[in-house]
């Protein structure tokens, strides 16, 4: 176990070696205008335009480019934006990061309580009323576009009812959870629906279809002659096996919208985490940050990888010796 | 078990899986069930638990257990006789066991939900049987993963589940089927002394006649569905009296061989959804005659009865010139 | 077959937009008409109307007339009619949606069926590159490829894109989701190479492009078919999302997600907007994943595709 973690964790740091490569080559290499004019920003005077060059190394060979970029990110974490000239970037994302996190947990929880609820009872109810009305709410749930349902989520609490049964719900925005927990709980309460809706949806809808076909395996047919019942057959034989691959799945989501899939529902209600911070340098073209942001968030999906991995080894024992 | 039918609805029709299949099972006593692949042993078995689970199955008949019918009990009524008072085992070790628990685990569940015994007591009654069924060094194998071990290792870990709970009744489905030759030959020699130690009966469902000579008491014959003989395994061995059985006994190999080839039966098993309106038997029968076209009735003595239309006379003629080829 | 129907409808709608959207619209969908007015009943109105709230600065566009003939469903910041922009947006999402899943799917089964098949070198560096694409978030994916091209476009060799074109998220969103499709592909071909029936024609001498083309080709058939409609769906809700972010479609050509985006100014005062073209979103995206649905029971019983949008 301890070979499989050690050997996980290495594969993680490569694969995140490989990411930042390919990012780098993204920004720096990608044909077109002069990397230089792209960091600078729109509008940048002779005078910054050299100063990016001297400082990327943009003359001297990709190699070196790629290790004064990577000096600039982690070790020296002076990347400095030129469109605010002056701000680093490095502070602006570990200051967003604990909105992107608190934003994603509350959501995970609630998706993966509704989604695991939704499964197991449409694959418990096979064939009645109730299993095709929660697949066709997982299904519409997957159809809708995460920040237009937000949209739709701020117009009647905000505009509609806000007068009336929603006057409880405080305007867009963050409070962090040290200044008043009760604050932060609301002002989360509505961007966790929204971004939970979808994952719930698939989740679902997931669990539903390794739950049918893991009561149609062999062992649930042992479980089910050994005179269990059909309540323990469901949740520790057939529930057991199909959370494999709904872990594996939750690391991967879980580690997308930590690093930056969450920027919609940010957006949409004025959460100023990661996800806001790449979508105004996206509206400024401010390159240094938007590759911060991006390795940031290739960092914590590869980490959230080696985690699921390694917890995969944990619940299927068939993975470990492989 | 009485006249017990079982069908499916499908598109194509109402399908006959076991047809008015009746035998009895005494005390201590081993039947053996006999057929091809598809002659629906397995379902009949399979239906008596309550463990086939398809919606658009129908099951009639009777099935009585120490006096009781369990035929359409509840799952909750049926929990306490499965793996309790009748255990099972399955064709294929591999995928009989829960991948994620190690075995010990899943003895340990079962030992538990029927004697109530404490968890420490239940462990050590998990590595008791575990050292019975031939696992060596039962004390580590325990918390061992189904994946670790062989496939004629996990079927003794499934026989010792299913002897886990003293069962007056064990139904073995093609428990060596899966197994290569020489652990065929150790799991029937286990089950058989074990039956001795257990004192139980039990019903072993295999395709292999060998299996039947050397296990069964008695044997129950099928054909799509339909039984075709049941008699005393000796009795069936020595005088069968069904040309099918015929033809299942003459597609075993002997060492006393008078014959080059191996004897087979000609043509596929018949689908049942369209089975013939008489005989099932009769399209690949080298017997069929005019009356055929009619369905023959089980008759014979009380220990030993077949279906078929061929007179006793017809039938010494018939075995006379096949035990003695020119 | 219901969801089928629904989808035609949305589809022949969209499609036909060019045909008879100047009789709903009688103004360009692509041209501001910040001046304009209509006429309503016998009232004369203007398109954009100055606020009486508040200071009485700015203007709010008119909202749904509901009357087919003009401004349905009411005009945006820009004074243009959005049900016309809606049929013509959908257009362009159908469009994008579609190609960039055919794009994907051919790119995805070339891919996959050479890294399956040959194994090796080959398979290794696929396998790689999937690998990579697969641990990048999508959306930064995405939207890092998209800040780069729609800056400059693209320029190799002599091939030249222009930074305001369709073609420029067509093919990021194709590049991304190849790896979801050819995963799957590759372990199935992988499977289908121990066949037997692959290995006689192995053994018969036949060669690889025909072993592919006509003995492997037709077997991973069924499953593209099943991820194509989720695929489709998939695309086109990323488009939406990269076009609300204004790193999708450019305007002045619409596409659902910029009319959201558009929209989102007017949220409370015009909400129909922003929220019209998200109803078609979801209609359409639902019909396709049902549709899906539909072909993976007809298809491919076990086919499973990891969705995450």
């Amino acid at each position: 176990m301890i070979y499989f973690i050690v050997r996980r964790f290495a594969s993680a740091v490569l694969v995140l070696f490989a990411i930042s490569v390919s990012v780098f080559l993204i920004f720096f290499a990608t044909p077109g205008v002069d990397p230089a004019a792209r960091i600078a920003g729109r509008s940048a005077s002779a005078q910054v335009l050299a100063h990016v060059a001297r400082e990327f190394g943009l003359n001297r060979p990709l190699p070196i480019r790629y290790w004064l970029m990577m000096e600039h990110l982690f070790i020296k974490q002076d990347l400095t934006s030129y469109v605010n000239i002056g701000v680093r970037v490095v502070p602006q994302i570990t200051q967003a990061a604990p909105i992107t996190l608190s934003l994603v947990i509350g959501a995970a929880v609630i998706w993966m309580i509704v989604g695991v609820l939704g499964g197991v009872v449409a694959a418990a109810n096979q064939g009645k009323f109730i299993d095709p009305f929660i697949m066709f709410i997982g299904i519409a749930a997957v159809s809708v576009p995460a920040y237009w349902l937000g949209e739709v989520m701020n117009l009647l609490t905000q505009s509609k009812f806000h007068s009336s049964i929603f006057a409880w719900v405080p305007p867009p925005g963050y409070v962090s959870f040290t200044t008043s927990p009760s604050e932060w709980f609301l002002h989360l309460l509505f961007p966790w629906l929204t971004l939970a809706a979808l994952y719930a949806g698939i989740y679902a809808r997931v669990l539903r279809a390794e739950l049918v076909n893991a009561l149609n395996e062999d062992y649930v047919r042992t479980a089910r002659a050994k005179g269990l019942s059909e309540r323990r057959i469901l949740f520790r034989h057939a529930l057991r096996c199909s959370l494999i691959s709904i872990v594996s799945l939750f690391g991967l989501d879980f580690g997308a919208l930590i690093g930056g899939a969450a920027l919609l529902t940010e957006v949409v209600f004025g959460l100023p985490g990661v996800g806001m911070l790449t979508y105004t340098s996206l509206q400024n073209l401010d390159l240094p940050v938007i590759m911060g942001c991006v390795m940031y968030g290739a960092f914590f999906v590869v980490l959230a990888n080696a985690v699921v991995d390694v917890l995969y080894a944990y619940l299927d024992p068939r993975v470990r010796l492989a | 078990m009485r006249d017990l039918t079982v069908s499916f609805a499908t598109r194509q029709g109402a399908l006959r899986a076991v047809d008015g299949l009746s035998f009895d099972v005494g005390q201590k006593e081993i039947v053996g069930i006999v057929g091809e692949s598809g002659s629906g042993k397995s379902v009949a078995i399979y239906s008596m638990l309550g463990l086939v689970r398809e919606k658009n199955a129908t099951i009639t008949g009777s099935v009585l257990f120490e006096g009781r019918e369990i035929l359409g009990l509840s799952d909750k009524e049926l929990q306490p006789i499965r793996g309790g008072s009748i255990g099972m085992i399955f064709q294929d070790p591999m995928t009989a066991l829960t991948p994620v628990y190690t075995v010990g685990w899943q003895l340990v569940e079962q030992i538990r939900q029927h004697l109530h015994l404490p968890k420490a007591a239940a462990r050590q009654r998990a590595i008791e049987l575990l050292g019975q069924v031939g696992i060596p060094d039962p004390k580590s194998r325990v918390d061992r993963y189904p994946h670790e071990f062989s496939g004629g290792m996990r079927q003794r870990v499934v026989i010792a589940m299913a002897l886990s709970c003293n069962p007056r009744l064990l139904i073995a489905d093609e428990p060596t089927t899966a197994l290569d030759v020489t652990t065929q030959a150790q799991i029937l020699d286990l089950m058989l002394k074990l039956q001795d130690t257990y004192d139980s009966s039990i019903v072993i469902i295999t395709h292999d006649m060998g299996v039947i000579a050397e296990m069964a008491h008695r044997v129950v014959v099928m054909y799509a569905g339909r039984p075709v003989e049941i008699a005393r395994e000796l009795d069936l061995v020595r005088h069968p009296r069904h040309p099918y059985t015929w033809g299942l006994l003459d597609a075993v190999p002997r060492l006393d061989a008078k014959h080059d080839r191996l004897r087979t039966i000609r043509g596929n098993a018949v689908s049942p959804l369209n089975l013939p309106p008489g005989c099932a038997f009769a399209p690949r029968c080298d017997y069929v005659m005019d009356q055929c076209a009619q369905r023959p009735p089980l008759q014979g003595d009380a220990d030993h009865v077949d279906a078929c239309w061929l007179s006793d006379a017809q039938r010494v003629t018939i075995r006379q010139r096949v035990e003695q080829p020119s | 077959m219901a969801a089928f129907g629904l989808l035609v409808v949305v589809v022949t709608a969209c499609l036909l937009a060019p045909v008879y959207a100047h009789h709903i619209a009688h103004e360009n969908p692509f041209t501001s008409n910040l001046n304009g007015t209509i006429r309503l009943g016998n009232k004369t109105v203007n398109v954009l109307q100055a606020n009486t709230q508040g200071l009485g600065l700015g203007v709010t566009p008119i909202g749904p007339t509901w009357h087919f003939s003009t401004y349905f469903l009411g005009a945006d910041s820009q004074g243009r009619d959005v049900f016309a922009r809606l049929l013509y947006g959908g257009r362009t999402s159908l469009f994008i949606g579609f190609i960039s899943a055919v794009i994907c799917c051919v790119i995805a089964s070339v891919l996959g069926l050479a890294s399956g098949y040959f194994g090796g070198a080959v398979d290794w560096l696929i396998s790689r590159i999937f690998d990579i694409v697969w641990a990048f978030p999508i959306y930064l994916l995405a939207i890092s490829l998209s800040v780069v091209l729609l800056t400059s476009g693209l320029n190799i060799a002599f091939i030249h894109i222009q930074a305001g074109s369709l073609v420029l998220p067509i093919l990021i969103i194709a590049a991304v989701f190849v790896p979801y499709v050819g995963r799957p592909i590759r372990g199935l071909v992988m499977s289908l190479k121990e066949r037997e029936f692959i290995q006689a024609a192995i053994g018969a001498g036949a060669s690889d492009f025909h072993i592919l083309r006509k003995e492997i080709l037709p077997n991973v058939m069924p499953s593209i078919i099943v991820f194509f409609p989720l695929m489709v769906a998939f695309n086109m809700l990323t488009e939406s999302a990269l076009s609300f972010l204004s790193i999708g479609v450019q305007p002045p050509a619409a596409s659902w997600g910029t009319i959201i985006n558009d929209g989102l100014d007017l949220l409370y005062t015009r909400p129909w907007v922003a929220m019209a073209p998200g109803i078609m979103i979801v209609i359409t995206a639902g019909a396709l994943n049902v549709l899906g649905d539909g072909f993976r029971d007809a298809f491919d019983p076990k086919a499973k595709l990891r969705g995450s949008i």
